[in-house]
């Protein structure tokens, strides 16, 4: 009884923490820029996909995992500089408007370049579970939490203890005064959507070997992750990373009690009842849109 | 000259906010720009900082044309703002605020502005781990002055910095805009508080519904009977 619970939280918080890592994009990119980066899931397609890719052409693993964190860095900041910052003095909903036909346009790219199947990933390190308190453990989940927490302290300390963390977090707080310091707001946009893609390629990279890498992998992911972003309080990061465990969990204990057909509802439900209930998210501060 | 703007005009959107502005500020003057409500003084210095666009005329600083440059690159250029209503980063730890302030210099020259800055106002040395939303309103103006003294300003542009001080705080910060000319910053100072603002300042400019009306040194325009009548109440 027990370990059967225990078998359903640690897939959830297994997928939960990719939706961390997802939903922590999302808010990089709103906090920089006030705009909903809907590409985000295909920088984690663009993360799985490209291992798969790079592995394939005979690189070993740990080349092909960072030149495809590399890639999806590169297609994020492209994504930014030619497609954002010709639009920038448009209005958010446009600018988010972009981020959809970007997400279209990657994932049609992606089936144009490596087709339509489904890529298997080797886990990192075997298939053999690890007992824990009754449950089956893959070996692939202590990786995908071991790295979240990982690049949780890593981000934590660069928005912290960093001067150019600091300028992203300040150009948040008030971008006047952030450009009246001498902090260049294009600079920061760039750097948020590089950022994010990174994040989002790591994170596809991780949940490859459980999730398959396919084109379209990214949409389930991304729209996951907005949700956790959105749970969590638009634009705090941590925030996000509490509820992409806490989406995870529900989905998992769902999928787990009731059925797994409902498992991809619980999200949607979770959206339907932040936005009644509680719009500005389980630590957002903000109840009404700054101007 | 340090900075020169000639037929400098702004709009916002089709409505013109500033209209042929013709100003200097000499290296080592103080210079008031004072008018009313909405005359367009926040306006002029969004000019000269880059932040909004000019739709015409041109900015000059230094013997440069900036008119095109961007607010990051004036910063860099030593064009600072304390800008209206303080806008400190108020989640923010003071010290945080003040090595913001010092973005656009290298590590060594923070570390060494900031120990002035704590210096000039002990007071922020004491809260330099608080969040800087908790200082009180006259702190909280020091640390916007001092955040903007980090970037090492050649011409330092300030924003009503009386504003919403109780009269004590005002004096105090009018007392350190002097002492800041006479350690030889550049100062170009907008007030709505024209009597105090023309009282310490070397030059003065009266700006009316977006354009400069008249243009004197600060005695004189202060003995002005215009002025007098218009912005001293008298």
């Amino acid at each position: 009884m027990f370990a059967e619970f225990l078998q359903f939280l640690f897939s959830g918080i297994t997928v939960g923490a990719i939706y961390a890592l997802v939903g922590l994009g999302f808010a990089i990119i709103y906090n920089a820029s006030h705009v909903i980066n809907f590409a985000q899931g295909e920088f984690v397609m663009l993360g799985g996909m490209n291992t798969v890719f790079f592995i394939s052409v005979g690189m070993p693993m740990p080349v092909a995992m960072l030149l495809a964190v590399v890639v999806t860095i590169f297609i994020g900041l492209a994504l930014e500089k030619f497609a954002i910052e010709p639009a920038r003095d448009a209005s958010i909903v446009t600018l988010i408007i972009i981020t959809i036909g970007a997400s279209i346009f990657l994932r049609g790219a992606a089936q144009v370049i490596w087709g339509r199947n489904f890529h298997s990933l080797k886990p990192i390190s075997g298939n053999d579970p690890v007992m824990i308190g009754g449950a089956a453990v893959l070996p692939q989940s202590l990786w995908v939490l071991g790295c979240t927490i990982v690049i949780v302290i890593a981000l934590m300390f660069f928005f912290n203890r960093t001067l150019v963390g600091k300028a992203i977090v300040a150009s948040a707080h008030n971008p006047l005064a952030a450009r009246l310091v001498g902090i260049n707001p294009r600079f920061i946009m760039l750097l948020s959507f590089g950022l994010s893609a990174m994040l989002g390629g790591i994170a596809g990279i991780l949940i490859a070997p459980i999730s398959l890498a396919y084109p379209g992998v990214g949409i389930m992911l991304g729209l996951k992750g907005f949700c956790a972003a959105i749970l969590g309080g638009l634009g705090n990061p941590m925030g996000a990373i509490i509820a992409g465990l806490i989406v995870g969990i529900s989905e998992a204990v769902t999928a787990g009690y009731i059925s797994s057909a409902y498992k991809d509802a619980v999200a949607f439900i979770i959206i339907l009842g932040v936005l009644f209930f509680k719009p500005s998210g389980l630590f957002g501060v903000r109840g009404t849109e700054r101007v | 000259m340090l900075l020169a703007t000639s037929n400098l005009s702004c709009h916002y959107g089709r409505i013109q906010a500033l209209r042929d502005i013709d100003i200097t500020v000499n290296e080592g003057e103080l210079v008031a720009l004072v008018g009313a409500n909405g005359a367009g003084k926040t306006t002029l210095l969004r000019t000269i900082s880059g932040i909004e666009p000019a739709s015409g005329g041109s900015v000059q600083f230094d013997g440069n044309d900036i008119t095109m440059a961007s607010s990051d690159n004036r910063v860099k250029m030593g064009i600072v703002q304390v800008p209206e209503g303080r806008q400190i980063f108020g989640p923010m730890s003071v010290e945080d605020n003040l090595m913001l302030g010092g973005y656009t210099r290298t590590p060594a020259e923070r570390t060494e502005t900031l120990e002035q800055a704590y210096e000039m106002f002990p007071v922020l040395k004491m809260r330099r781990t608080s969040p800087a939303g908790t200082l009180s309103g006259g702190q909280q103006q020091m640390l916007a002055m001092s955040r903007a003294l980090m970037a090492r300003p050649r011409l330092l542009l300030l924003d009503e910095p009386s504003m919403g001080l109780a009269p004590l705080l005002v004096d105090e910060i009018f007392a350190t805009v002097k002492k800041l000319r006479e350690s030889g910053t550049t100062i170009f100072l907008v007030e709505q508080n024209a009597y105090m603002a023309l009282a310490i300042a070397d030059r003065g400019y009266v700006l009316e519904a977006g354009g400069i009306v008249l243009a004197d040194t600060g005695p004189t325009l202060l003995a002005n009977d215009k002025v007098k009548e218009a912005y001293l109440g008298i």
